[in-house]
């Protein structure tokens, strides 16, 4: 007789997608639950199904870059600390992976920028706060001041992530929504969603200045941020073709910025 | 170069108007590439069965004011450049089937 472990699991929803995670460690679920509190659904539907598989410690290595495949039907993605697959049609994959959360998050990254390609949308390495109704995005690569900007943000600013912005297009428009996934602040954003007002390019300065970027500038800088794993050329023109038309919608300006709270004023 | 050069966008590319430069990105290795106003003609015009020269000639220097001889060989260095980034195929013989398929989003 073979012994039957039943997995329990959460609904984690971002960008309002509900992925389900199962996994038969209850400690590792509970891990899921605390780390995703603000982002849990109470229901019981789900667009897609993962089966969590822990792996015993020890076995992980950080140092193998992400590979994504498609291979016979389903998505492939591994790196040294976790490897999984995800068959789109059927709405089902399986996670192998250490306790670690954090491969659980890469995992998820992955999956949204794949599903965002599809609707026009992608992951941006970018802070972002919504004020006044309306959504900033602050992007750069490490060590730019996305998460500088973050902590610096006044109390009427409701923090998205100071990490990873998931934009998403709505009819003829794009919203940031709030992602649990963040960066050195240690703090997920707010589940919430706003149009986008500005996209801002960082860099540190003397002063505080905005200047706006236009055309073919605007794409490249936009690019060098998107999150994109899969070298699959339908979706390189995906992502490609929804940076084209996000700077034909949304101002994209380099923000120069000295590191105190004076930055803030300029963003209204 | 050869006299009869035929140019047609790589069908593994992405390209978008952007003002009056043409945005084009590998699709297979996400490389960027922004082409000025006078390469984005000859970018537009590479149909694969128009020859290179004719390209120049109806499409640069009547519009642009400038003789043959430097435009074309400004072309072709051109030319040679995207495709040795694998984003334009040259040839001596028409490439009729690369130039329908277009890969241009728009």
């Amino acid at each position: 007789m073979t012994a039957v472990t039943e997995s329990c699991g959460v609904v984690v929803q971002i960008g309002g997608l509900p992925i389900r995670l199962r996994c038969s460690d209850r400690n590792f679920v509970h891990q899921i639950e605390e780390r995703y509190a603000g982002f849990l659904s109470s229901s019981n539907d789900a667009a897609f199904d993962f089966e969590i598989e822990l792996a015993a410690p020890g076995t992980e290595s950080r140092d193998e870059d992400v590979r994504v495949n498609w291979d016979s039907g389903q998505w492939l993605m591994q790196r040294g600390d976790f490897r999984a697959e995800w068959n789109p049609a059927n709405a089902r994959g399986r996670i192998q992976q250490t306790s670690n959360p954090y491969s659980l998050d890469s995992v998820l990254r992955i999956v949204h920028t794949l599903l965002l390609a599809r609707k026009g949308g992608f992951l941006l390495h970018a802070s972002s706060a919504i004020r006044n109704g309306r959504a900033f995005l602050f992007s750069g690569v490490s060590g730019a001041g996305k998460t500088t900007m973050a902590r610096l943000a006044p109390p009427d600013a409701a923090l998205l992530t100071d990490e990873i912005s998931y934009v998403i297009r709505r009819e003829n428009s794009y919203h940031a929504v709030g992602t649990p996934f963040y960066g050195e602040l240690a703090r997920p954003g707010e589940n919430l969603e706003a149009p986008i007002e500005a996209l801002y390019l960082l860099a540190k300065g003397p002063e505080n200045k905005i200047e706006p970027i236009n055309g073919t500038a605007a794409v490249r800088g936009l690019l060098e941020n998107v999150l994109f794993f899969a070298r699959d050329p339908e979706f390189v023109k995906l992502v490609f073709d929804s940076a084209c038309d996000f700077v034909n919608r949304v101002p994209v300006r380099r923000l120069t910025f000295v590191p105190d709270a004076s930055v803030w004023e300029l963003i209204v | 170069m050869k006299n009869n050069c035929y140019v047609a966008r790589s069908t593994a590319i992405a390209a978008r108007p952007l003002g009056d430069e043409m945005m084009v990105m590998s699709a297979t290795d996400s490389t960027l590439f922004t082409l000025n106003e006078v390469a984005s003609v000859i970018w537009q015009a590479a149909d694969g069965v128009t020859p290179l020269d004719q390209i120049v000639a109806t499409k640069i220097c009547t519009q642009y004011d400038i003789a043959l001889e430097p435009a074309l060989k400004d072309a072709e260095a051109l030319v040679e450049d995207l495709a040795a980034h694998g984003i334009l195929l040259l040839s001596d013989t028409p490439l009729p089937q690369a130039g329908t398929s277009r890969g241009v989003t728009s």
